[in-house]
Parts: C-alpha cells; structure tokens; sequence
C-alpha cells in the first residue's frame, strides 16, 4: 500500500530524513518509535502533505500513486488520514458541518453517493458512544475550547467516521490519561481490518499495549535504526534508546 | 474648493429660504458658517491623516432632497429584513416614505416619527437634545449635516419602557437624474431604565452617483440600555461618511455592532461619551473591503467619570487594492479611576496590494486603571488551512472557510438571529469563493 524508499527531507535546509525506508501492507500496523528529533512526525506531516518540508531524494508510492504529487486535501480523499499531534482550533468552522464535507468529499471521490443530513447523523451517533465523545462537543467550532484529551479523542473520532484507507496517529497518546488512552486505543481497534494501515507514532509502549503492533520501527539520525515485532517496544520500554546505537 | 463651497451655499440659500421662520433656522445658520469657515478637512490634519476625502469635494452634489423618488415593492422587500418583526422606517433618497414606513400602533410611551415632522411638531424637546450631543467639536461634515438636516429618524423611549420590536431604519440611494447628497439626522432619546433595539441600514445601488453625510445622536439616561446595529452596504461608488454620537448616563449600557462592506469611500465615526459612573460601551466592528474601497473607521471614547467600561473589537477584511484604516482612540480623564478599556484591531489581509492602517491609541490622565489595546495584521492561518485539507476540503474553500470564520467572529456576537443570519448572508457574498463554503456554514 505504502512504499518508501530512500527518503531524503529538510526543513529550511535542515536535514531531517537521511535515507528511510519503509513499506507497508494492507492490514499492518507498523509503529514508528525513537527520541525526541528524530523525525517521527516529519515523517507524519510528510506523508500527509504540510507545507514546508523539502523532499532532496527518494520516493513515496502510496496505492501506486506518486504520493508526494498530491496535495493534502486530494491525499485525504485518497484515503490518507493523519491524527495530528496538536490538532488545532478553528474559531467559526463548525465540528460537525466539515465533517460532513469531509465524508462527502471523500466518498464522491469514491464513486459512492453523498449522505444526506439524517443518514450522516445515524452514523455520528453510533461512532460517538464508540470514543465517548460528549455531544455538545460536536456542534462547537473545530476544537474550541476541548481539553487536550477531547482534541486527541475528536481526532480518532473523525478518523472512525471517515474511515481511511491509511491512517497515521501521531502521538495520538500524549496528554492522555489512562482511560482515555483506552478509549482511544478501543476507537482505532475497531477500524483494524485487512483492507486498513496504521503508522502509530509514539514515544512509549503504552499505547502499544492496546494496539498492539505488527511491526515496530525505530527511527533514530533521519531512519530506520532497527526494526521488530512487539517485543522490540517491550525492550526499547526497558532499556531505553541509547543500546541501539 | 471656493467653487465646492459655492454650490454648497447656493442649496443651503434655497433650503434657508423655504425655512425662513423655522426655531431651527439659527443653528441651521451657524452650522453652515463653521462649514464655511473650515472646508473639508485634508490629510494634514490628524484626524484624517489616513482619509482623503477630495474625491467628495470635488463633486457637485445636489443637498436638497426630493420627495416622491418612485421605487417598488420588490426593490423594498429585498432590502427590509425578512422574517424579523420589526418598526420600519423607511427613506429613499433622504426622504421618509409613509408608503413603506410602519410606525403606526405603537405605544404613547414611545415616540417614532421622520425628523422632518419632529422639527415641525416637537420644537421643545428637540430644543432641548437636537446638537446637544455631539461630543467633539464640530467638524465639518457634521456641521454640514446640521446646516443641512431635512429627515432623519426621531426616536424617544419614555422611563421605564421596553420596546420588544426593533426599530429599522432603512435609508435607501436610488438613481436620480444628477448627483445627490443626503444629510440623514437621526436623535434618539433614552428614558430612564428604557430598552430598545436600533437598526441603520444604509443600502445603494452601484451606478448612482451619490454622497450620504448622516449623523446620529443618542443619549442614554440612567439605567437606559441601547443595542445599535449600523449596516452600510452603499453602492460601489458612493461615498458614505457617518457618525455616531452617545451620551450616557450612570449605569447605561450601550451597544454599537458596524458591518461596513459598500461605498467607494467610506468613514465610520463613533464618538462615545461615558459621563456617569457605570456606564458601558461596547464596540463590535466588521469592515470588508475589495477592488478600491476605502474604509476609514475612526472611534473615541471619553470616560469621565469612575467605574466606566469600554470594550472595542474590530476586525477588517480586505482584498484587492483596498484599504481600511482603524483608527481608535480611549481618552481616560483625571478623575475616571477604576475604569476598564479594552480595545483590540485585528486584520486579514486576502491580497498583496491591500493596505491597512491600524492605530489604537490610548491617553491616560487616571492612575488606577485597567486598559489593554492591540491590533494585528495577517495572513489565514498556514496551520488551520492545512488541518482543513487535510480533511479533504479543497485549499479555495479552505482559504473562503477561514475568512468566513474570521468575520464570523464578529457577527457571532449579534443576538438577534434575524439580525445574524440576514448579516452572514451578505458576508458570505462578499467572500471570495463563496459559492464553495455554502455547506460548512
């Protein structure tokens, strides 16, 4: 689904990436580790199109599309759907009215016929007892006002409703509490099926006990220092980062 | 400019001679001689630093209005605001139309009539407000209005009264065979612990050739609770120049929100006078601006006394070739301790030739004080549109959203949803791309 190779990136002639690669199939769930700097949600940012980021060398295929030619909004309806890390507040655009759009937009790409007001609302229903999601949230402006773990939890919130093809949370667990996490870790188990990819970028194994990984990467000097099943999270928890180099 | 002045005094011969034995005719006199005497003012001077106004001066305008201009039902029903249950006050061409007025059954307790019946029928207690409210010394539009005052509206609320009804006044520029300008004079009289809603629309077509120079004066007395709602949608290339005067009263509470998008060049004046202790003022403003719109808003508030409060918020958006200017200025006098100012400015500018200029000002003679003030100038936000697209919403949209929701801010605070959606709407028409936002909103 995902093809990376060689990817070279900078930020205002900073380099970042020096050389990742990475593929991903349908169905895995491949969690992206490492310290702080070290590029994780460059790779994020990236892979969802922000601004401002050079790519020097490599490519990105993504469903046999030269991904890095799309632009954000277009990657979106292709399926791409990044959790961000701080998602931010928009003052006057309503929650509920963009996502609607959003779906709409994503499922017109598709082929598939646009849902109508009442339709739109069964479906945020049954997804909003799935993240807990407090209904008077939803009819605010775009996370106005939400403590941080009602951000996070909007994030997978829409994630469950748009349901991408491959969905990348960056740092979706900071700032949660260990309830939350839960029900974070609950919304993005119930979207695991073959067709579906997960990056999951963290910074501690927590959450990968409740999403439990198929691959576990480590990111370390702009790329992938070492790569494992679960119990490589296991070991990096215990023994930290340095033992890698 | 001698010839300017010239034509100004031949209509003010004519208006005088058809008013020889008015009471009003003494005011009417020394008003036109402050005019006389000054000019229009150019950009040396501080206040208009910003705002040139030749392109007023040079023009020869006609100042006195007709009566009779036609106009029709569909043109009206277009303009008045639908669905909202309200006293309407209409005048086309600077003159009050009884056809589409609708100030019958209303309470004793309440007064609303045309200023041209007022100065007939109401000598007393116009003589006793009418110019008494101008809080700055007179310029020379608003002396030029004096000069010149046909109509207007003439609103007075007794102590003790709500009027649940908005009251609409409608001032309408249609075509006419030569250029025109119309000197709207509106007063409106708070009563003790009264309550009413105020609405001046000012609306024109593109293609006439017309200066409108209003001037509104209110006083609030004790406890009086004023909402004034001002939307000047002028013709394109019409010149607009207005002030609003308050005078307030312990505990009143006044509330001014501006939505400014027509005219070619235009100047908001709010002039704001907190005389007793508890009096408020708060100040919402919109102004959008494309092509080469010139739009000047220009407040002062005086807090004389203690435990006064001003809150000013001001957003502009502009495009094309435009340019706004804020200038705002708080004057807080020796004795005024304990008060509270605040003041912000904030702008977004859609293109490259746009031009604001923003200046916020404060002048403090009181010790004990609590005063804030900003203004700033942008751009959208590059991390609220990459959250929209990544969310499938194209970048156009995307960008209309984000404006949308910064002028939103705005018009969010009006609560009077008859009110909000009719102002929404014609902020959503003025957006670029706006055909794209229609289901985000």
């Amino acid at each position: 689904m995902l093809n990376i190779k060689d990817l070279y990136t900078a930020v205002e002639n900073k380099k970042i990436l020096e050389g990742l690669n990475l593929s991903i199939k349908a169905g895995e769930v491949h969690a992206i580790m490492g310290p702080n700097g070290s590029g994780k949600s460059t790779l994020a940012n990236i892979l969802a199109g922000r601004d401002g980021y050079q790519v020097t060398k490599g490519s990105v295929s993504y469903q046999d599309k030269n991904l890095l030619d799309l632009s954000p909004e277009e990657r979106a309806r292709e399926g791409v759907f990044l959790a961000f890390q701080y998602p931010v507040e928009i003052p006057g655009v309503n929650n509920i009215y963009l996502l609607k759009a959003a779906l709409n937009a994503i499922r017109k790409h598709k082929g598939e016929s646009e849902l109508d007001a009442m339709e739109f609302m069964t479906l945020v229903k049954e997804k909003m007892k799935l993240v807990q999601m407090n209904e008077d949230l939803l009819s605010r402006s775009v996370n106005q006002g939400f403590s941080g773990g009602e951000k996070k939890r909007n994030e997978v919130f829409q994630m469950t409703i748009l349901e991408p093809k491959l969905a990348i949370l960056d740092e979706t667990d900071s700032g949660l509490d260990i309830d939350a996490l839960k029900i974070v870790a609950n919304g993005v188990n119930s979207l695991r099926n073959d067709e579906r990819a997960f990056i999951v970028v963290t910074h501690y194994q927590r959450l990968l006990d409740y999403i439990k990984p198929d691959y576990v990467h480590v990111l370390g000097n702009g790329k992938i220092i070492k790569s494992g099943g679960p119990e490589l999270a296991i070991e990096l928890e215990e023994k930290g980062y340095d033992w890698i180099n | 400019m001698e010839d300017v002045i010239k034509n100004y005094s031949a209509d003010f011969m004519q208006l005088k001679n058809t008013k020889e034995n008015d009471w009003f005719s003494k005011q009417r006199q020394s008003a036109f001689d402050i005019f006389q005497e000054s000019g229009f003012p150019n950009t040396r001077v501080e206040d208009w630093k910003y705002t040139d106004v030749k392109p007023i001066a040079k023009n020869t305008f006609s100042n006195i209005t007709e009566s009779n201009v036609a106009s029709d039902n569909n043109e009206i029903d277009e303009i008045l605001i639908k669905d909202l249950d309200c006293v309407n006050l209409v005048f086309i061409n600077g003159t009050y139309s009884e056809k589409y007025s609708d100030i019958k059954n209303i309470s004793s307790k309440i007064v609303i009539k045309s200023m041209a019946d007022a100065l007939i029928n109401d000598e007393s207690l116009l003589k006793k407000h009418l110019t008494k409210h101008i809080n700055q010394e007179l310029n020379s539009f608003t002396a030029l209005n004096t000069a010149f005052i046909q109509d207007g509206a003439y609103i007075n609320i007794s102590a003790n009264t709500n009027i649940d009804k908005p009251i609409n006044i409608t001032y309408i520029s249609r075509d006419s065979n030569h250029p025109f300008a119309t000197h709207p004079r509106n007063l409106i009289v708070m009563g003790e612990n009264s309550n009413a809603t105020v609405i001046e629309n000012y609306v024109g077509s593109g293609k006439v050739n017309y200066f409108t120079n209003s001037v509104t004066e209110t006083v609030l007395l004790q406890g009086a609770v004023l909402k004034h709602y001002k939307i000047q949608q002028e013709g394109s290339s019409a010149f607009h120049i207005a002030s609003l005067n308050t005078s307030q009263s312990k505990d009143s509470r006044f509330e001014s929100h501006l939505v400014s998008i027509g005219g070619a060049l235009v100047r908001n004046n709010i002039n704001a006078s907190l005389n007793e202790e508890g009096a408020e003022i708060i100040m919402n403003g919109l102004y959008m601006t494309e092509d080469v719109q010139h739009v000047d808003n220009h407040t002062r508030v005086d807090h004389l006394k203690p435990h006064t409060q001003s809150h000013q918020n001001y957003r502009g958006v502009l495009n094309g070739k435009s340019r706004g200017v804020f200038n705002g200025k708080v004057v807080v006098h020796p004795q005024a301790q304990k008060i509270e100012a605040y003041q912000n400015n904030a702008n977004l500018l859609l293109s490259d030739d746009a031009e604001i200029d923003t200046k916020p000002e404060l002048e403090i003679y009181a010790d004990d004080v609590k005063c804030t003030h900003g203004a700033t100038v942008g751009q959208l936000d590059d991390d609220m549109l990459f959250y929209l697209r990544s969310r499938a919403v194209d970048e156009k949209t995307a960008r209309s959203l984000l404006t949308y929701a910064f002028a939103d801010e705005v018009i969010s605070e009006i609560n009077i949803k008859e009110i909000q959606n009719k102002l929404e709407r014609l902020i959503i028409g003025r957006l670029p791309d706006s055909s794209l936002i229609r289901e985000y909103v």
